[in-house]
């Protein structure tokens, strides 16, 4: 397959995500290394759940956590795990324009839940004066909670490259690989959210 | 072909851009090579020092401090920046060539991986000339490491982290690559036990770095941002350390011994011209070996107190890795069995391994017996352990793969006589090095002492084990000489100077960028000898001959590692005065630069036009 | 490049079609996924005993990842057979990891 036939396909095939042997590698390669980051939070829920208790006589869990704005943060993450698939949905339908329209109703989601999760960061440091250095337990919430954060972050700067740097050509057999493996990561970090609000909140609380 | 001309006057300057610049995985197996091969060096002297240090009781080479320093850079040095690269040299060189690709699945991550590597083990280096390197050993146990003092180990963390990225994209790479790139008809069952070692090798890479990942980062807090994960005072406790750290180290070492065994397999069955004896169970012990791999890593803990039980469970567990591991011996010796064997050097230091990795082996079980455990625990019977294992199995195998896959790699055979001297004096020397710090253990000299009192007995052992290193030191410079005197005088040799057996000698050494002109069908196990024995000279092509997709150079993976050299920096010295946090914004804002630019800007390779190949054959 | 633009029309309608219903799953696993996470909320806020709670909250965030791995991230489709294994052999290093840092850090 050419360069030219990549980038202006005649006809977008089913499953444009792996119609290149790129996006064949990208896919599978993609999965591998979510496999690779699933231990890598495991580690730190691993570290959350040895340290949870060691609060050094500072705040606990039970004193900070309060399920109102976790559950709003849930579902706004839970939300953006359906629209990006809506989204993907559109991409093997070939109908760019509403593909663009669902990641950024996913996008504003994500930017939700990190106004969310800042404010709560912020609420505990300047209202509890929990901080990193608080207590072992503080180490390992908001690294463990951070990690997940910074996980946002990156994803939602990634999915708002793509859009951008697509928004005029449409889609290709070169960039359909590219928003594919963007909405698995998305969709991964819903994954670990799961786990965070019933390991560390729901838990937490108990 | 013009351009084939003009590479061979090329001046200097373009000559490194094409290196800095390159995604061919051949070029960067030798970028492997080198700098590897450098940092085992280093860390040989360093090795040198500390057996000059212990030549004699209460001796003052070195100071008890810089004692610290030596053998924790030689440990690190020795598996993350020797032995890891080297084994990554080999695996890059060969793997894609094994399997009948033309190119790697991701060639600029390939070269992403190299050079955050690269940038990683200088970084770790740094500590040396900014006044004390890591001195915490190589195991960084806190609190030792997260109240030493200086920056050594800081850069321990964050250059182990950046060459910690390099190797998981590495790996990630290689598993795409044999899962996605194999030539038509080779299938799992017809892979060389080589490609097949190095996929679950890589599969391990997958799995174990994250956990050192989130060790070194939760080190790095606890070091430069006052956190808490290891500090007893504020709740914390440093035995998780000692988990994240194994449940990554005790991989790792099957990282390095799996690659190390598919080499031998390749080595012994080419040079026995016999098929790998048991190839269907070589696979299988590959895999479980990797898989019981995972279920270990406490073993390295049994003195820690975690009781009865757990120490029960994972002593079984160890020994249980003993049964694959005994498959594979026994292959390989049923591989020589009736052979027309061949002995070379590369032969040479296969032969060698087999009972010198079998005593590893042995003192490994002893080792696994959680009661005794407690004997050995931190003695010289575990040091001589541990380098029976890692050099006996793995440095062995890096340098018959450097004897058996050079002329591949370079289009020439190291000479075979300066070969077997190297050969002697590194295995003569290194069984006095160690052999005899079985029994310094034994007699209660512990590790990590740099001195030792007169008239305890061990004035001669470690006088004896001195002189083996000196042997050893011999037996590499030969090795140095000879690559330089082959480089300089050696002759050309074709594809397949061995008479061999996988795909990687069906094509000229040194093979052309694009590595096949057209794909070869694989019909076997084996897939250039079944060729051979039925009389024909290479492989049947599987496709006719059309235009190759080939990928573009790239300088980005350089200034991506580049910018996390810098942030590194930041991160250390912000603890100093925060205005070297303005470091971390523009190395971060340099590597995560990059990488925008990287995904905006169209990367869709060339080609390299049927026209073109077939002009090239006629010329 | 298996699937270049032979496809048939009417088997392209079919596979569009498909897709279509597909989709409609999707909403109702979502629709789930709310309502599991709405029972593990209050189960907590209603205080019911812990060791009742937590292992079933537990289970129920199982089931939601299962549900969004093999829903929303299509790990049901053909070709994931090699991602569903090396994401499993994640998981069961994954599960080791916390196993080990739960119940042999302290003692």
């Amino acid at each position: 397959m050419s360069e030219h036939d990549v980038l202006n396909p005649k006809e977008m095939p089913l499953n444009p995500e792996k119609a290149t042997l790129e996006g064949k590698n990208k896919f599978i390669g993609f999965w591998f290394f979510l496999g690779g980051e699933t231990v890598l939070f495991a580690s730190l829920f691993g570290t959350y759940l040895a340290l949870n208790g060691s609060t050094n006589g500072g705040s606990s869990s039970q004193e900070l956590f309060g399920l109102e704005l976790v559950f709003i943060m849930t579902m706004l993450l839970l939300t953006s795990s359906l629209t990006s698939v809506y989204a993907m949905y559109h991409m093997k339908n070939n109908d760019f324009k509403k593909m663009q329209i669902w990641l950024g109703i996913t996008v504003a989601l994500g930017l939700g839940f990190l106004g969310f999760e800042i404010y709560e960061f912020y609420h505990y440091i300047h209202h509890y004066e929990f901080t990193l250095r608080s207590s072992a337990f503080g180490s390992a919430f908001y690294t463990l909670v951070g990690f997940h954060g910074g996980h946002v972050v990156f994803g939602l700067s990634w999915i708002i490259a793509l859009m951008i740097r697509n928004a005029k050509r449409g889609l290709n057999l070169y960039n359909a690989p590219k928003f594919y493996i963007a909405s698995l990561y998305w969709h991964f970090i819903d994954v670990v959210w799961v786990f965070i609000f019933t390991v560390v909140y729901l838990m937490g609380v108990l | 072909m013009s351009t084939m001309v003009a590479t061979n006057k090329r001046s200097f300057g373009s000559v490194l851009w094409d290196y800095l610049t390159t995604v061919d995985h051949k070029k960067i197996a030798i970028l492997y090579l080198v700098a590897g091969g450098f940092f085992f060096i280093v860390g040989g002297l360093e090795a040198m020092a500390i057996r000059w240090q212990l030549v004699t009781p209460m001796n003052d080479f070195v100071s008890a401090g810089l004692y610290n320093e030596l053998i924790t850079m030689h440990g690190t040095k020795m598996i993350f920046l020797a032995a890891m690269p080297l084994i990554f040299a080999f695996m890059n060189a060969v793997v894609p060539l094994q399997i009948g690709a033309r190119d790697v699945a991701f060639p600029f991550l390939n070269s992403l991986g190299f050079w955050l590597f690269l940038f990683g083990g200088i970084m770790l280096n740094v500590g040396w000339i900014t006044g004390g390197a890591a001195d915490a050993g190589w195991t960084a146990y806190a609190p030792l490491s997260t109240t030493s003092p200086g920056e050594g180990v800081d850069y321990y963390v964050l250059g182990l982290q950046i060459s910690g990225a390099g190797t998981l994209i590495g790996g990630i790479n290689f598993l795409v690559t044999i899962v996605n790139m194999r030539a038509p008809g080779m299938t799992y069952m017809r892979m060389p036990l080589f490609t097949w070692t190095a996929f679950v090798a890589s599969a391990l890479i997958l799995f174990a770095f994250p956990a050192l990942t989130v060790g070194l980062f939760l080190m790095m807090f606890d070091r430069l941002f006052g956190s808490g994960f290891f500090d007893p005072n504020m709740g914390g406790n440093s035995v998780i350390w000692q988990h994240l750290f194994w449940i990554f180290g005790h991989p790792e070492v099957y990282i390095l011994a799996l690659p190390a065994f598919g080499i031998f397999s390749e080595i012994i069955a080419t040079f026995s011209r016999k098929r790998l004896f048991g190839y269907s169970a070589m696979v299988f012990a590959t895999v479980l070996i990797g898989f019981l791999g995972f279920m270990v890593w406490a073993h390295h803990m049994f003195t820690v107190g975690m009781g009865p039980a757990a120490n029960s469970i994972f002593a079984v567990a160890t020994m249980a890795i003993a049964i694959p591991t005994g498959i594979k011996i026994f292959n390989w010796l049923f591989t020589l069995w009736g052979g027309n064997i061949q002995i070379n050097t590369a032969m040479l230091w296969s032969l060698g391994f087999i009972p010198t990795f079998t005593l590893g082996g042995m003192t490994g079980v002893m080792v696994a017996a959680a009661s005794a455990d407690y004997q050995f625990h931190d003695s010289y019977f575990v040091v001589a352990h541990f380098h029976y294992v890692i050099v006996g199995g793995v440095v062995f195998a890096l340098f018959a793969a450097t004897h058996y896959w050079w002329p591949k790699m370079f289009g020439k055979i190291l000479n075979e006589t300066l070969g077997k001297i190297t050969f002697w004096f590194f295995f003569i020397g290194f069984h006095m090095t160690f052999f005899i710090q079985h029994f310094l253990g034994l007699m209660g000299m512990p590790r990590r002492y740099w001195v030792y009192k007169e008239g305890q007995g061990l004035d001669l052992g470690n006088a004896i084990s001195t002189a083996g290193a000196f042997l050893m030191a011999i037996g590499t410079i030969v090795l140095l000489y000879n690559v330089i005197i082959t480089s300089v005088k050696g002759e050309k040799v074709g594809g397949d100077p061995w008479g061999a057996r996988t795909l990687e000698w069906a094509i000229p050494s040194p093979p052309p960028f694009y590595n096949f002109k057209q794909l070869p069908l694989v019909r076997g196990l084996d897939p250039l000898w079944i060729e051979k024995t039925e009389g024909r000279d290479g492989m049947t092509p599987a496709e006719p001959i059309g235009d190759i997709h080939m990928p573009n150079n790239s300088f980005l993976p350089f200034i991506m590692s580049l910018g996390f050299f810098i942030a590194g920096f930041g991160f250390i010295y912000q603890k100093y005065d925060l205005a070297w946090l303005s470091l971390v914004f523009i190395g971060m804002g340099i590597a995560l630069g990059s990488m925008l630019m990287r995904s905006v800007k169209d990367d869709l390779g060339y080609h390299i036009h049927k026209e073109d190949l077939v002009k090239e054959a006629k010329e | 490049m298996a699937e270049k633009s032979s496809l048939h029309p009417a088997q392209l309608d079919y596979e569009r079609q498909k897709r279509k219903d597909e989709m409609k799953q999707q909403v109702v696993t979502f629709a789930l996924m709310i309502i599991f996470t709405i029972i593990s909320f209050s189960m907590v806020i209603a205080e019911i005993d812990k060791l009742f709670v937590i292992p079933v909250i537990i289970v129920l965030a199982a089931v939601q990842v299962g549900f969004q791995l093999y829903y929303f991230m299509h790990m049901s489709h053909k070709g994931h057979e090699l991602p569903a294994f090396m994401f499993y052999g994640g998981v069961f290093a994954a599960f080791l990891t916390i196993l080990a840092l739960i119940a042999l850090v302290w003692w």
